[in-house]
C-alpha cells in the first residue's frame, strides 16, 4: 500500500514507536505478532463472525434521499450507529479482544472520550470474561454520563482522569501508567489510530471493514466502486482511516476530514489540530499536535467528547501533510445544527462527533452527479442531553 | 571525559543520585537546591525539565511538574539557571525529561545549550534506541553529553547488551517495571533480575532508581548496583516548609 505503514513503523515523516522502556516489551510483542495473528484464518473467521452476528455488519449504505436534495449531489450515509454499542468503537474492540486473547492476556485497559469506545471495550471484555478498566476524563465522565452508567452495567471498573483537562489525553496518559505497572499480563485497547507501532496500522485495518463494506454497496447502489467524495470527523482519526482505507489508492476519490473547531479556530478553545498543531510527539507516536512554543501539550476543546483531544494519529498527519486528504473543521454551532437537521430531514440522531461530518456537507460545492459518502460513526443517543439543553427542547 | 565519566572512572560503591523538577517549588529554586544537595553529599544530580504529559511518572512528579510550568519554567529559562548553577556545583548534572519539548526546541540546539550550560547527561524516557541511534546520537556525541538508557525486569538480555553497547556512564535500573513513585520491589524475582544483570558483566556500571524512599532501599539497592537514585520522596520533601534547611537530614536520612 503506497500510503500505508513502513518497516520501522512510519508513515513519511510521522508514527515510531516513542515509548519508555516499561512498554517496549509489550509494543515489540504486538510489532512482532499482530500481523501474524491477524491474518491467521482461524482469527479473521472468528472476527468476521462477530461483526456478523453480534455487531451486526455488514452495516447500511444509506441513499439520504432529503439530503441529496438539499445538496444537489448522491449523498449516502455509511450506518455505524446501527453497529451494536452504536458506533464504529466495536469494530476495533473486536479485533483487539480477539488479539489478546491469542497473546494470553487477562486484563484489559482502555481510555475513552465519548465514552463509545469504553462501551465497546467493556462490551467486548463481558463477551469474553475478561476484567475490564476503562479510564475517562472527568469532565467526559460529567458530559457523556449515560456511557458511565452503561459500562458499570457491563461489569468494567470506570477509572477518573483528573489531571490536565480531563478529557481524553488525560485518560490516555493514565492508561498508560497502568499499562507500565501492568506489563505482563495486560493488553491496552487503544481506541483511536493513534499510539505507538503498531497501534495506528493495527486499528485501521480493524476499522478498514468501513471502507471494505461501502466499495461493494456502492456497487450495488450506482454501479460503480468508487464515490467522487468520502468523509468522515477526525478526533485521533479511526472512523475516517476506517473509512478512507480502501480508497487510499484510488487518487479520484477525494477524502474529507473533518476536525472540531470548538469555539473556532482562532477562538483559544478548539481541537482542529492540523490547523493549530505542528510536528511533535504525542502518545508515543510522531505526529501534528496542538501545543505551545515550548512543546508543552495544549489542551483542547470541542462539545463533542470523541474529538476534544489535542492530536491526530501519524497517517493523518501524513495524508494531511502530501495533500491526500483534505482537513476541515467545523464548529461547535455548526456540527449541534447539522444534527438536528439530520434528525428532521432523515430521522436519524447522529452522535455530535458524526454531526461535525454532516455539517461539513454544507460547505462543500458538489457537482450534480457526485456520489458522496458519510460515515455516520455514531449514534446520539449518549449525546441528548447536550443537544437538549442546547435547543431547549 | 565528562563529570560523569570521570564520577564512575573514580567510584563504584554507594552513589547517591537526587531527581528533583526545575523550576519547583518555586521558579527560583533550582539554583539553590543543587548547592544544598552538593553540600550534604549527594553524588550527581538528575534535574527534570517539566512536561505538560508525563506518562512515565506518578502523581508527586507530575504535580512538580505542572507546578514548575505554572511557575513559568521552559528550557531557556533552565539553560540560563544552569549557568549560574554551574559557578555554585561541580558534580555531575543531568537533565531528564520528555522528548516533545526537545524536537520544539531543536535535537542539535538542545544538545548544544545544554553542554553550554554544564550538563553532562540526559535521560529521555520517551525516546527509542531506534530514533536516538539514527537522529539524535551524533549531537549527543558532538556535544560530549552521556546519553542514559533505562532497563527494566522486562528487557531482554539482548537488548541489555545493545544498551551497555549504546551508553559511556552508567544504565539506569528500574526496581521494576512501574512509574515513579512507587516502592522498592525486592521480591525474589527482583532479586533475581537484579542479579542477572549483575552477572552479565556490562561495561557500564548501573544505578537503581525508582521507588528508593529510605536508607533500607538505598542499602538494598547498593548491593545490586553502583548506587541508587532518589526522587518522588525528595520532591515530596521539597513542598515543605523550610525545605532548604531539611536538605543535609534528608540525605542523611538515606545514606544511614
Ligand atoms: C461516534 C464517534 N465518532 C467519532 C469518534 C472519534 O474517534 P475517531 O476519530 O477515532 O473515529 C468517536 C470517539 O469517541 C465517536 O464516539
Amino acid at each position: 500500500m503506497k500510503y500505508g505503514v513502513n518497516e520501522q513503523g512510519y508513515y513519511g515523516d510521522f508514527g515510531g514507536a516513542y515509548v519508555p522502556e516499561m512498554l517496549y516489551p509489550n509494543v515489540e510483542e504486538l510489532r512482532q505478532r499482530y500481523l501474524t495473528i491477524i491474518s491467521d484464518p482461524d482469527f479473521k473467521a472468528e472476527f468476521d463472525q462477530l461483526l456478523k452476528d453480534y455487531v451486526g455488519r455488514p452495516s447500511p449504505l444509506y441513499f439520504a434521499k432529503r439530503y441529496s436534495e438539499k445538496y444537489g449531489a448522491n449523498i449516502f450515509l455509511k450506518r455505524e450507529d446501527l453497529n451494536h454499542t452504536g458506533s464504529h468503537k466495536i469494530n476495533n474492540a473486536i479485533g483487539q479482544i480477539l488479539l489478546a486473547r491469542r497473546l494470553g492476556k487477562k486484563r484489559i485497559i482502555a481510555e475513552t472520550g465519548a465514552g463509545q469506545h469504553g462501551v465497546a471495550t467493556a462490551t467486548v471484555c463481558a463477551l469474553m470474561g475478561i476484567e475490564c478498566v476503562v479510564y475517562m476524563g472527568e469532565i467526559d465522565m460529567a458530559r457523556q454520563a449515560p456511557n458511565v452508567s452503561r459500562m458499570k452495567m457491563l461489569g468494567a471498573k470506570v477509572v477518573p482522569a483528573t489531571s490536565g483537562s480531563k478529557t481524553l489525553k488525560d485518560a490516555t496518559n493514565e492508561a498508560m501508567r497502568d499499562w507500565i505497572a501492568n506489563p505482563v499480563d495486560t493488553h491496552y485497547i487503544i481506541g483511536s489510530v493513534v499510539g505507538p507501532y503498531p497501534y495506528p496500522d493495527m486499528v485501521a485495518r480493524f476499522q478498514s471493514i468501513i471502507s471494505f463494506e461501502t466499495r461493494k454497496q456502492l456497487l450495488e447502489h450506482t454501479g460503480k466502486e468508487l464515490p467522487e467524495y468520502v468523509m468522515a470527523c477526525v478526533g485521533g482519526g479511526s472512523n475516517a482511516m476506517g473509512m478512507f482505507y480502501h480508497f487510499l489508492d484510488d487518487e479520484s476519490v477525494k477524502l474529507i476530514a473533518v476536525e472540531a473547531a470548538g469555539k473556532g479556530v482562532d477562538s483559544g478553545h478548539s481541537a482542529a489540530t492540523t490547523f493549530l498543531g505542528k510536528e511533535g510527539v504525542l502518545h508515543g507516536s510522531r505526529t501534528i499536535l496542538m501545543q505551545t512554543d515550548d512543546g508543552q501539550v495544549v489542551e483542547p476543546y470541542s462539545i463533542s467528547a470523541g474529538l476534544d483531544y489535542p492530536g491526530i494519529g501519524p497517517q493523518h498527519a501524513h495524508l494531511y501533510k502530501i495533500n491526500r486528504a483534505q482537513y476541515a473543521s467545523v464548529t461547535d454551532d455548526e456540527a449541534l445544527q447539522a444534527g438536528l437537521l439530520c434528525c428532521q430531514l432523515e430521522g436519524i440522531i447522529p452522535a455530535i462527533e458524526s454531526a461535525h461530518a454532516l455539517a461539513q456537507l454544507d460547505k462543500m460545492k458538489f457537482k450534480k452527479d457526485d456520489n458522496v459518502v458519510v460515515c455516520l460513526s455514531g449514534r446520539g443517543d449518549k449525546d441528548l442531553d447536550t443537544y437538549i439543553k442546547y435547543f431547549n427542547y | 571525559m565528562n563529570r560523569l565519566n570521570h564520577l564512575f572512572a573514580t567510584r563504584k560503591t554507594n552513589l547517591l543520585s537526587i531527581y528533583y523538577t526545575a523550576g519547583y517549588p518555586e521558579i527560583n529554586t533550582t539554583v539553590d537546591i543543587a548547592a544544598a544537595l552538593e553540600k550534604a553529599g549527594a553524588d550527581f544530580l538528575e534535574i527534570g525539565f517539566p512536561y505538560s504529559d508525563p506518562v512515565a511518572d506518578g502523581p508527586t512528579i507530575q504535580h512538580s511538574s505542572q507546578q514548575a510550568l505554572d511557575n513559568g519554567m521552559t528550557l531557556n529559562v533552565l539553560f540560563e539557571q544552569l549557568k549560574e548553577l554551574r559557578k555554585r556545583v561541580t558534580i555531575p548534572v543531568l537533565l531528564m525529561g520528555y522528548v516533545n519539548p526537545i524536537v520544539q526546541y531543536g535535537v542539535e540546539r538542545f544538545c548544544k545549550k545544554a553542554a553550554e550550560a554544564g550538563v553532562d547527561g540526559i535521560i529521555v524516557p520517551d525516546l527509542p534506541m531506534y530514533e536516538y541511534e539514527s537522529m539524535y546520537a551524533d549531537f549527543f556525541r558532538d556535544n560530549n553529553l552521556s546519553n542514559i538508557f533505562l532497563v527494566t525486569p522486562q528487557t531482554s538480555p539482548e537488548r541489555i547488551r545493545k544498551i551497555d553497547e549504546l551508553s559511556d556512564s552508567f544504565i539506569y535500573l528500574l526496581s521494576s517495571s512501574s512509574i515513579t513513585g512507587g516502592s522498592l520491589n525486592v521480591s525474589d524475582n527482583i532479586a533475581a533480575y537484579y542479579t542477572r544483570v549483575k552477572a552479565m558483566g556490562l561495561k557500564n556500571p548501573t544505578i537503581i532508581g525508582f521507588g528508593i524512599s529510605d536508607n533500607a532501599t538505598f542499602t538494598k539497592a547498593c548491593q545490586y548496583a553502583s548506587g541508587a537514585i532518589v526522587g518522588s520522596k525528595f520532591v515530596q520533601l521539597l513542598a515543605e516548609e523550610n525545605f532548604m534547611d531539611k536538605i543535609p537530614g534528608f540525605i542523611k536520612s538515606i545514606r544511614g
